[in-house]
Parts: structure tokens; sequence; C-alpha cells
């Protein structure tokens, strides 16, 4: 009796152990080139910031200058209430004590300069995709705008959620920690796409079912789902029919300019600030994302609710 | 047979306006279709896919100003869900705000209307400024689906 108490006990140890090693969040950064970067490229770093939206969850709620990165916009979801943190180079209560290390460790594998993982609400899942070239060009521009003083309110998670380290475990399953590499047998058109779509755009995160520890399911990738922030319906965005098969390349590349589908209906909810940030990319830039999109293959989403005409 | 005109145009719009009370979710999303159209002609002759046309471009912001007059009335409580609505439900929470933003829609598709029909470049400068206020209207107070 006494020696299945002691080798329990081992293996409760072990396993302790193991979680404790496998969910480190010290991370050998990707990036041992950042000290051999040319200068950053300011305006680069300003389309990023746009592609990837980081305004529209970042931006203090509540007033009209979406370059005041403040933070404190409130993310709900199954998991609890996320509260996004204040990006602005504020040296207290931003970033502005960073350095480019620190912003390609945050976006490429999700750990804070202090050691702590970041929860993949922030979309790291995707941003990882980008270059450290790319992240030293963004971070250059996000420390040109404007200092915000304060610090957003802390996420409101239950147990067990409210535990960081267990984010370790989650990436273990879900997080791929590769960067973009392009496809030689695709055009240069088609590459900028993905790249654009899978990385900066993060266009998946919101337009794919997830499971129930909140990881994207794979198969379903870019067919739909319900909105993670529980209001409705996110469109399937793949070639299957309910999906954009009907879409032509320059309806979509539209649709990212201006907001209107093919029959003029006005996108809207989270897409309508989407949209206002891929405005501000080229026309090239819009139609390499469709040329990527209309590559998708038909994949069939969750059941959805009948669709309005 | 004036009398039989004025009589049958008098039934169809009281029949209309029964038909708005009794399905304010079929008869919003009618106008809002009319509204699609509408711009479906505006971005062409904005795009130069079609010849610009001066009556058309009116009719176009006006269509839109009617709309923006007509539609703060289509949502009363009891027409909250159902349907294929996609009515958010901030519509009845924040109604002054909803309303607000079909009131500046109504001016300014009004203004355009009076104004900006004359040549193509003021109508794709109006037409560009008025449209905005579909997506800002649809970010807050319409789900997706």
């Amino acid at each position: 009796m006494r020696r299945l108490f002691l080798t329990l006990g081992i293996f409760i140890l072990l396993g302790l152990a193991g979680f404790y090693v496998f969910t480190d969040p010290r991370v050998v950064s990707p990036a041992p080139e950042i000290g051999t970067l040319p200068p950053p490229d300011v305006e680069n770093g300003k389309l990023l910031f746009a592609a990837g939206g980081c305004s529209s969850c970042h931006a203090t709620p509540g007033q009209d200058d979406k370059l005041r990165l403040g933070g404190g916009l409130a993310l709900p979801s199954p998991f609890g209430t996320f509260h996004a943190p204040n990006i602005s180079p504020h040296t207290r209560d931003g970033i502005g004590n960073w350095g480019v290390k620190d912003f390609v460790d945050a976006m490429a594998t999700g750990v804070s300069p202090s050691g702590q993982h970041y929860y993949p609400a922030f979309p790291y899942t995707s941003y990882r995709l980008m270059p450290p070239k790319a992240l030293a060009d963004l971070f250059a521009y996000i420390r040109t705008l404007p200092s915000v003083e304060g610090r957003a309110p802390g996420h409101d998670l239950p147990f067990p959620f409210n535990i960081r380290r267990a984010v370790g475990g989650w990436k273990l399953l879900f997080f791929d920690g590769t960067p973009f590499r392009p496809d030689p047998t695709k055009s240069e058109e088609w590459n900028r796409g993905a790249y654009l779509v899978q990385g900066p755009g993060h266009c998946a995160e919101c337009h794919s079912n997830r499971n129930a520890l909140g990881a994207i399911i794979p198969s379903t990738r870019f067919a739909g789902g319900p909105d993670p922030e529980g209001k409705g319906f996110v469109p399937n965005i793949t070639q299957h029919a309910d999906g954009l098969a009907n879409w032509s390349k320059s309806e979509i590349a539209e649709m990212l300019k201006t907001g209107f589908t093919p029959s003029f209906d006005s996108v809207g909810g989270s897409m309508a600030p989407v949209v206002r940030n891929i405005a501000q990319l080229s026309d090239a830039d819009r139609m390499a994302m469709a040329e990527f999109i209309k590559s998708l293959p038909a994949v069939a989403g969750p059941p959805r609710p009948k669709k309005a005409e | 047979m004036i009398r039989t005109v004025l009589v049958a145009a008098g039934l169809v719009v009281t029949l209309s306006t029964v038909i708005a009370q009794s399905d304010p979710i079929a008869e919003r999303r009618n106008t809002m279709k009319g509204v699609g159209a509408a711009t479906r002609d505006g971005a062409a002759m904005a795009k130069g896919e079609a010849a610009f046309d001066a009556s058309k471009s009116e009719t176009i912001f006006k269509v839109y100003a009617a709309a923006a007059q007509k539609m703060p009335g289509l949502f009363p409580d009891t027409a909250k869900t159902g349907g294929e609505s996609t009515a958010g439900p901030k519509i009845w929470e924040d109604p002054a705000g909803f309303k607000a933003g079909f009131a500046k829609l109504e001016t300014e598709a009004t203004v355009a209307a009076a104004s900006a029909t004359k040549d193509l470049d003021s109508f794709r400068s109006a037409f560009g400024n008025v449209t905005k206020n579909c997506g800002s209207c649809h970010e807050v107070y319409r789900i997706k689906k």
C-alpha cells in the first residue's frame, strides 16, 4: 500500500516537473539577426499596422483617434473577458521601454518581456508569420505614435484560465511557431496575398471554427463559424458554395476597399473596421489577398443560421 | 376613371402601410435592398463602368434619403428578431444613436441630391462620402450572419 502511494507520488512529481519544463515561457529568440537588421522602414511599418488591424483592438475606446493605443477594449470570449493592453510608446504604461527583440518575441512567440505567456486572444498565432525585419518596421512605426498614459484593466478570467502558465501547454498542443515560407510553385502575387491574409491580416482568427480549448480547427480553417465574441456568425470565406465561390477576384478586392459585397450590401460588425484598415493598403495588395483567397479549397463550414438574401 | 385610380392608389397606400406595420422585418429588408440596388448603380457610375447620368445620380441620393427617413420606424420592440433579420441588439439599447445615424445619412443624402449631381467628379466624391454611412452603422447595429 505504501509502495502504491510512493509510486503515485513520484508520478505526480514527474508530471508537475514535466508541466513546469514544457510550459516554460522562456524563448530562444526566433530572430538572432536582430542586431544586424537594416534601419527600419517606417512606411512599411505603417502599412503592416493597417494590415494587422492593431488599432481595432488597441485604440482607446470611446474616442476617435485610432492612433492613440491606450488599450482597454473588452474582448468577450467563452473563457472570460480579455482587455487589450496599452501598446502606445508610453514608457511606464505602454511599450516605450521595449527593445526590438522584446517586440519580435511578443509578436512571433507570444511571450512578454517579463517572460510570461500571452493569451492567444492576441493573435500571435498569425503574426508569427511576419519576419523579424517586418516586425522591426512595425515596431518603429508604433514608436512614432502618441504616448498614452494609463494601464488597461487586467483580464477577467475564471479559474483555470487565469493561470498563464497553462498557455504554455496550449502552445505545445496548438502553436506552430514557424515563420512564413513562400511557395515557389505559386506566383509572387499569390505569395504576397498568402502572407498578408495569414500573417498580419490574421483573417482566419475570426473566419474559422474553434475547438473546446479555443484553438482553430485546421480542417475548417477559413470556413467560418460562430463569432468568437459571441455575436452572430462569421462567414465562410473558402471557395465553397456557401462561401466566396461566386465572388470574382476583383469583387473580393473591392469589398476589402469599400465594404460593398457583389450584391451591394455593406459589410458590418467587426468587418467594418477591418475594411477601413485594409482600404489603406494598395490596390495591388488587395488584389494579392483576393488571389490567395480565391485559391482556398472549398470547405463546408459548421452549420450556420439561414443566410440572408 | 379618376375615381377608380384614386381608390386604387388609396388601396395600394393603405395596403403597403398595413404590410409595413404587420411585417417590419420584411419591409426594412426590402428598403435596404432598394438602397443596395441604388448603390450598385452609383458604384458603376463612380467606377466609370456606366456613363454618368445626372438624373440617375439624383435618384440614387433620393433613394438613400427616403430610406433613411423610413428605416428608424421599422424597428418596433415586437420585431427584434425573426425571419432572417440581422438587426443587432444595440438598436434597442441605443435608440438615440441608431436614429442619429439615419438622420445623418438623410441630411447628407439630401444635400448631395441637391448639389452633387451636376458632373461625375462631384458625384463621385459625394457618393464616396455618403456611402461611408453604410459601414459605420452596420458596424454597430447589425450582427453577422
